[in-house]
């Protein structure tokens, strides 16, 4: 009896496990995967040959790289920069700092139309941007450039978020142990503060891709929407809903949540496991 | 959109509701109309002329609320339970969809007023820049190199398949229906297309305010307006040698009239949208009005063009709609062709 009330002890030190894991997954259930087993409910309607025609359609195809070409590189460069952001943010103090800060939060906040109407307003042509970008022959606005732009834009918070805190909590002493011990400014960054923001890096860096898998409100005003160049995947699903081809526009859903599901998947595994590294090696 | 709409709509229907207990003798009615984009402008004229006419006449105060979107996502929402009490939608195809998919109205709702229930009909015309520095006369100069022409999506957009349609018809009676080289010169036209976008004041939008293309294919209402608004001089209408009658239907949501106890005054709506003074509004707002009175009384203002019909130039729409936008079709084709 002693001995059974201090194993229950150990394993939960908190009480009302039962309870709040009961709540966990009924919440997740009514707001997560209700809704999302709709679409593979809906999806049924179609026999596997048809569901395959349609999500193997060469647009559908030529959408999906699109999408989740440019939802990478624009993640990509949210890593780079929005490490740059976060570093800058928490490693000096400058005049209007606290506004910079805010700042990171815009995209986060604005209607995502707005986002949209006001990057291609920028961007087009005849915009304050455009017009120097054009004469060199670049365009941005309604070519694959624009939805890199846009997606870019809209996933820049996620990164600077997850790597602030991790950073403001990374001790200033550790580097100057590391510049003591005769490490160089190259061998500090990488020995030492890198593998320590790694997994927040990564986390932002999947919170980007995800979020800009899914966009739709900015894109769709400065992606040229023309089929096989500048079509994204949601869009396809609109256009299918708008021609009442319910089943069809939810088949390409489907095929969008299970690869977003297992890149998101991947990534969290590749984070556990850079994790469980960093702990075995300190 | 749609979620808005129907909060748009719940506020809509329940703050007449707050009231009611307050009026005392005569009735305060609401009605939802759920109409197409470019119609912003013509139904604002046309609700407050109604619940004029409608107090004068019954003493009955009626609210009027419209609600615009694409035409599609419009009857998309009714069909999924915005309680529309008329609907006023760019297409046919769109309407059929109520009595199809939901059964909200019956299927030979297109009889029931006259002229296939559209009050007012409208064309597809060319916007070109001042000066017209493309020299663009007719359809066939759309599909030369050079030349960008702006249109919103057919797949998401009823204006765009008027559009798509037109030329469509043009190209047909050009090589006197040689499907093939019919379906060669929509394709060259779509070339000249560099951006879709997905509704018809989007592309104003990409024209007019972005700079981009060197014509517009428009609603004939849309274009008038445009010049209108944005400043007499900057644009010019080309009217090609032949487009398409537009014709735009209107009808009675019976299922949710009924439940509202509308019924009746929805009809007026609809049937007043039919008299002298609805179709001088329809008139004022560049749409062709249908009676014969107004319609000759404002001739000078819409140019003479020779118009084919949906059904004899396409057999009607649910046939025009499998040819040409349906997965698969014409339209799909052009693009894996390239």
């Amino acid at each position: 009896m002693h001995k059974k009330y201090s194993k229950n002890a150990k394993q939960n030190i908190l009480p009302g496990f039962n309870l709040s894991l009961g709540f966990t997954i009924f919440y997740l259930s009514l707001i997560v995967l209700i809704p999302l087993s709709a679409a593979f409910i809906k999806t049924t309607e179609l026999s596997f040959s048809e569901f395959w025609a349609v999500v193997s359609a060469p647009r559908v195809v030529a959408s999906y790289q699109l999408t989740f070409g440019a939802s990478l590189i624009g993640a990509l460069i949210n890593a780079v920069f929005g490490l740059l952001t976060a570093w800058v943010l928490v490693r000096y103090t400058f005049p209007g700092k606290k506004i910079i800060d805010a700042l990171v939060d815009l995209p986060f906040a604005l209607p995502t139309a707005v986002a949209g109407i006001a990057l291609t307003a920028v961007y087009a042509g005849n915009g304050w941007i455009g017009q120097w970008l054009e004469p060199l022959g670049i365009k941005v606005a309604f070519t694959p450039i624009g939805v890199i732009v846009a997606l870019t834009f809209i996933g820049l918070p996620f990164v600077v978020r997850t790597v602030q805190p991790v950073l403001e909590d990374l001790e200033a002493e550790t580097e100057e142990a590391a510049a003591s011990l005769g490490a160089n400014r190259w061998q500090t960054f990488t020995k030492i503060i890198f593998p320590a923001i790694w997994p927040a890096l990564l986390t932002g860096f999947a919170l980007a891709f995800a979020r800009a898998i899914g966009e739709y409100g900015s894109v769709i005003f400065i992606a040229g929407n023309v089929p096989f160049v500048s079509e994204i995947t949601p869009l396809i699903i609109i256009t299918k809903l708008e021609q009442y081809e319910y089943a069809s526009a939810t088949a390409v859903a489907v095929v969008m949540l299970v690869i977003s599901f297992l890149l998101l998947f991947a990534i969290n595994g590749l984070q556990w496991w850079v994790n469980r590294r960093a702990t075995a090696l300190t | 959109m749609n979620n808005i709409t129907k909060i748009i709509a719940a506020l809509a229907l329940a703050l007449p509701l707050t009231a009611l207990p307050l009026t005392v003798s005569a009735a305060d009615i609401t009605l939802l109309n759920v109409s197409y984009d470019p119609t912003r402008e013509l139904y604002q004229d046309f609700n407050a002329a109604f619940s004029k006419h409608w107090l004068e006449k019954t003493g009955d105060k009626v609210t009027v609320k419209t609600s615009h979107g694409g035409s599609g996502k419009q009857a998309r929402a009714i069909i999924d339970g915005l309680d529309a009490d008329v609907a006023t939608l760019a297409l046919a195809y769109d309407v059929d969809q109520l009595a199809e998919k939901a059964k909200l109205i019956p299927k030979d709702w297109q009889k029931r007023l006259p002229h296939n229930s559209s009050p007012y009909t409208s064309t597809i015309v060319l916007l070109v820049r001042k000066g017209n520095p493309k020299n663009i006369k007719d359809w066939d100069d759309l599909i030369k190199p050079g030349v960008s022409v702006i249109t919103p999506n057919p797949k998401t957009s009823g204006g765009a398949r008027w559009n798509y349609l037109a030329a469509w018809a043009f190209a047909q009676k050009k090589y006197g229906n040689d499907e093939a080289k019919t379906k060669e010169f929509v394709g060259k036209l779509l070339k000249n297309v560099p951006v879709l976008d997905t509704g018809a004041r989007g592309s104003t939008t990409t024209f007019v305010e972005r700079g981009i293309g060197d014509v517009l294919l428009a609603w004939e209402n849309e274009a008038f307006l445009a010049q209108k608004e944005l400043g007499v001089g900057r644009f010019e209408i080309v009217v090609p040698s032949l487009s398409i009658l537009a014709e735009p239907p209107v009808t009675v949501v019976d299922k949710f009239a009924k439940k509202h106890g509308t019924e009746k005054v929805a009809k007026a709506y609809l049937d007043y949208l039919y008299t002298e003074e609805g179709q001088e509004i329809a008139a004022k707002n560049y749409y062709r009005p249908t009676l014969q009175s107004v319609a000759s009384k404002y001739e000078s203002q819409f140019p003479k063009v020779k118009l084919v019909t949906i059904d004899e130039a396409f057999g009607g729409w649910a046939k025009a709609q499998k040819v040409h936008f349906s997965d698969g079709g014409t339209f799909d084709r052009v693009y894996q062709n390239k």
